[in-house]
């Protein structure tokens, strides 16, 4: 039996796994395991920040549905992991996170660089394990990535002190052998979906009349797009995909209505609110998407499938739960739809179908565009969307920037929409995207940013410059934290608190530049396409493109916080007549 | 107050009460008492929960509790089907004339005299909650200087065991246990 380092250990075990890349940064008490990892098969990118290693195992997770992976070190190194933890826990994004500790002896004595990583994490992670045994090592790494990638995926960070890196122990598998044997007693992989439950519900879908599709980032990560389409097409149900799901549905499908939500569509917020039959696959009712929970959909039975059972009447309580894995919830709950198309039974959804295009061709999305007047960051988008034939892999923060891509890029498949959803983490997007386009790397990775997000961990582009990772990072540069500022005007009497960044300092194109980058700045409507082209063009240099985009445009439409979603904003491109109009809705 | 019982069993790991607790802080359940000890498994802890139904609810709290990967199981354990207890020691500023009185509630209730002093008894009461009140309330009237009290401990009443369905703590190579 060989003899290994815990170090070596643990690289083999990432080996065993299947790991092609890991993003991270060394320190002190990760050094013994840095040493194997430059002789080992698994890539190393190497990042400028530790944040930036995590959300680009985010954005590899999300664009190739394979856990990500990164490493840091103890103390500082692993609490610059937290908002990227944070982050998976919230949007489910199945991740391992290994980090040094310092050695056995010098825990809990505050030792350098000591932090207590695991009690830090232990409210966002998925689960997380402090490893004290050299032997447990490869049980360690093979559970994290079990328990990270089944069931509702999530972050699990595995924590290895030093001298436990550095003892030895026997490699007690034989060759090929993987994984070895687990001890997760109380983890419990998903139930079956019950059939009885599937029938229920495929029932109520045929006898609705105004049923909703509520799809949200569990379809995405089961891969049940297909099983989405079916469904849909079969039960004649339109469907609303949230910010957590774009690209579930092609956005250009007759039966897609657009994200729900504060800042979704009129068509689908109202669909939802106007329904008598709401299935929520992969969704949790988030308060983003329901506005005043007890003025959300007043007239609606749910049906509620989820993979975890403790989001099944968390906020909403369902008249049918479906408990279980969402692929196979899916697929049964279609062909218990198909047979009964086969027994006869009709869908009666043309009229409700009827009214939802009048409302999409009544109060779609609506921004003005002056062709000599400073740019729109929707106007970018559509073009962008238009450019790239809805082809791209679109990466976003958080924020106006992350509103208008999701609501004007026309997403035509799934994993092409990545973002920080729950967590709505700044500076998400330039790591991500990087993440993305390693995950991804014939592809065009395109990551739409807001200049305070940018700013947060653009440090990233060197790392993409050396490593020749060609992202494009479209920056909407209005000079302000735009939905900061968007709030001020509406809830603060335009009382502008600390949210005015300036639009030149720092210098983007300067600053790709300096990154080994390509800088581009646009800020003429006419420019816009050729830019965009030049900018997409294929290189393995990243781009930086400034568009300067107008500081006072909002996201609209908009519900406001706190408020039922019947008080949908749609914004100033509307008369008041169109939304009284839209308030005063009727449904027969 | 609605109060719910649950016995959650869980790996006897460290950091196990931590997350078990930390998950009440972080979702905002309230906890009225929390009891742990081991069981007759030395790998396995049990940890008793009393949490207020009426702020707290409690199949979200069942849920989210039976999600964290160290808890074995997780059962609520209802009035009338559970015995209850929590132990509690009283010390009681008692007058040497009153003492007989006292010791006559203390008989009542069942409580013994642990220790004495010339003007102090400590009490050892082991009860169901509801009694463990009522006994408090009585010594109200003799002045109560120091109490301490376990947070309630419960098993079911009747032949079942909790162990009955619960995952076995056997790895079985190369996969995880679903359980039933």
């Amino acid at each position: 039996m060989q003899e290994l380092t815990g170090a070596q250990a643990l690289v083999r075990s990432l080996e065993q796994q299947g790991v092609e890349v890991a993003f991270g940064l060394p320190g002190g008490t990760i050094l013994p395991t840095y040493d194997p990892l430059l002789s080992s098969s698994v890539r190393h990118v190497l990042v400028r920040h530790e944040q930036g290693a995590g959300h680009a195992a985010e954005g590899y997770a999300w664009a190739t549905g394979k856990p990500g992976v990164c490493i840091a070190t103890s103390g500082p190194g692993a609490t610059n992991l937290v908002t990227a933890l944070s982050d998976a826990y919230m949007d489910s994004v199945p991740l391992v996170a290994i980090t040094g500790q310092v050695g056995t002896k010098l825990i809990g004595s505050d030792a350098f660089q000591e932090a207590d990583i695991t009690g830090i994490t232990l409210p966002i992670t998925k689960h997380n394990e402090l490893v004290t045994d050299v032997e447990r090592i490869p049980a360690a790494i093979a559970e994290a990535f079990h328990i990270a990638t089944t069931g509702r995926p999530g972050p699990v960070l595995v924590d290895v002190p030093k001298d436990v890196q550095q003892a030895s122990a026997p490699w007690r598998l034989a060759d090929g052998e993987w994984p070895p044997a687990m001890e997760l007693p109380g983890y419990r992989l998903p139930s079956q979906p019950d059939q009885a439950a599937i029938e229920a519900a495929a029932a109520l879908l045929l006898r609705a009349r105004r049923p909703v599709l509520y799809v949200g980032g569990g379809v995405i990560k089961s891969d049940s797009h297909v099983e989405l389409l079916r469904l849909a097409e079969l039960a004649q149900a339109p469907v609303t995909t949230t910010l957590m799901a774009r690209g579930a549905i092609p956005d250009t499908h007759p039966l897609a209505l657009g994200m729900p939500g504060m800042h979704g569509c009129y068509t689908a917020v109202a669909a939802l609110q106007e329904a008598d039959l709401i299935v929520a696959l992969g969704a949790r009712f988030d308060d983003r998407v329901t506005g005043k929970l007890d003025a959300f959909a007043p007239r609606a039975r749910i049906v509620h499938a989820d993979i975890d059972p403790a989001e099944i009447g968390k906020n909403r309580r369902p008249d049918v739960a479906i408990s279980g894995d969402l692929r196979l919830t899916m697929g049964r709950l279609a062909d218990a739809v198909a047979a009964a198309l086969q027994r006869g039974e009709q869908p009666d959804t043309t009229h409700w179908l009827a009214t939802l295009d009048g409302w999409k061709f009544q109060f779609p999305l609506r921004y003005s565009h002056d062709p000599a007047g400073p740019l729109k960051p929707q106007y970018v988008t559509e073009r962008l969307s238009a450019l790239t034939g809805g082809d791209a892999i679109v990466v976003a923060g958080v924020g106006q920037h992350q509103m208008h891509a999701s609501q004007h890029y026309s997403f035509t498949k799934p994993r092409s929409w990545i973002n920080s959803g729950g967590a709505g983490t700044m500076g998400f997007a330039v790591p991500a995207a990087m993440g993305a386009q390693v995950g991804r790397p014939g592809e065009l990775v395109v990551a739409i940013d807001g200049d305070g997000c940018f700013q947060m961990t653009a440090q990233e582009l060197a790392t993409c410059a050396i490593e020749k990772i060609p992202i494009k990072v479209l920056i909407f540069n209005n000079g302000f934290l735009g939905m900061v500022r968007q709030w001020q005007e509406l809830f603060y009497e335009e009382r502008y608190s600390s949210v005015e960044l300036g639009t030149d300092l720092p210098d983007y194109v300067k600053l790709a530049e300096a990154y080994g980058c390509v800088g581009l700045r646009c800020d003429r409507v006419e420019e816009v396409d050729a830019v965009l082209d030049k900018a997409l063009a294929p290189s393995d240099v990243p781009v930086v493109v400034d568009f300067r985009t107008h500081d006072r445009e909002g996201v609209f439409p908009m519900v406001p916080a706190g408020k039922p979603n019947d008080d949908i904003v749609l914004g100033p491109e509307f008369t008041e007549d169109e939304q009284r109009a839209a308030t005063r809705r009727e449904v027969k | 107050m609605s109060t719910h019982t649950l016995s959650v069993l869980v790996e006897n790991k460290p950091g196990v009460l931590s997350h078990v607790a930390g998950l009440f802080s972080r979702r905002a359940f309230n906890i009225s008492s929390l009891a742990v000890g081991p069981t007759h498994d030395e790998r396995v802890s049990r940890i008793t929960i009393v949490v207020d139904g009426a702020t707290t609810p409690v199949e979200q709290v069942k849920n989210q509790l039976d999600k964290l990967v160290r808890v074995l199981k997780v059962v609520e354990l209802h009035d009338g089907t559970a015995v209850e207890r929590e132990l509690a020691l009283i010390k009681v500023q008692v007058d040497p004339a009153l003492r007989g009185q006292l010791l006559e509630v203390a008989g009542v209730f069942g409580a013994s005299v642990v220790d004495m002093s010339p003007t102090t008894l400590v009490l050892e009461a082991v009860s169901s909650p509801a009694k463990l009140d009522a006994l408090l309330a009585m010594l109200e009237a003799y002045g109560t200087c120091e109490l301490v009290r376990t947070g309630r401990i419960a098993l079911a009443r009747g032949a079942g065991v909790i162990t009955d369905d619960a995952p076995s703590l056997t790895a079985v190579p190369g996969r995880t246990q679903s359980a039933a």
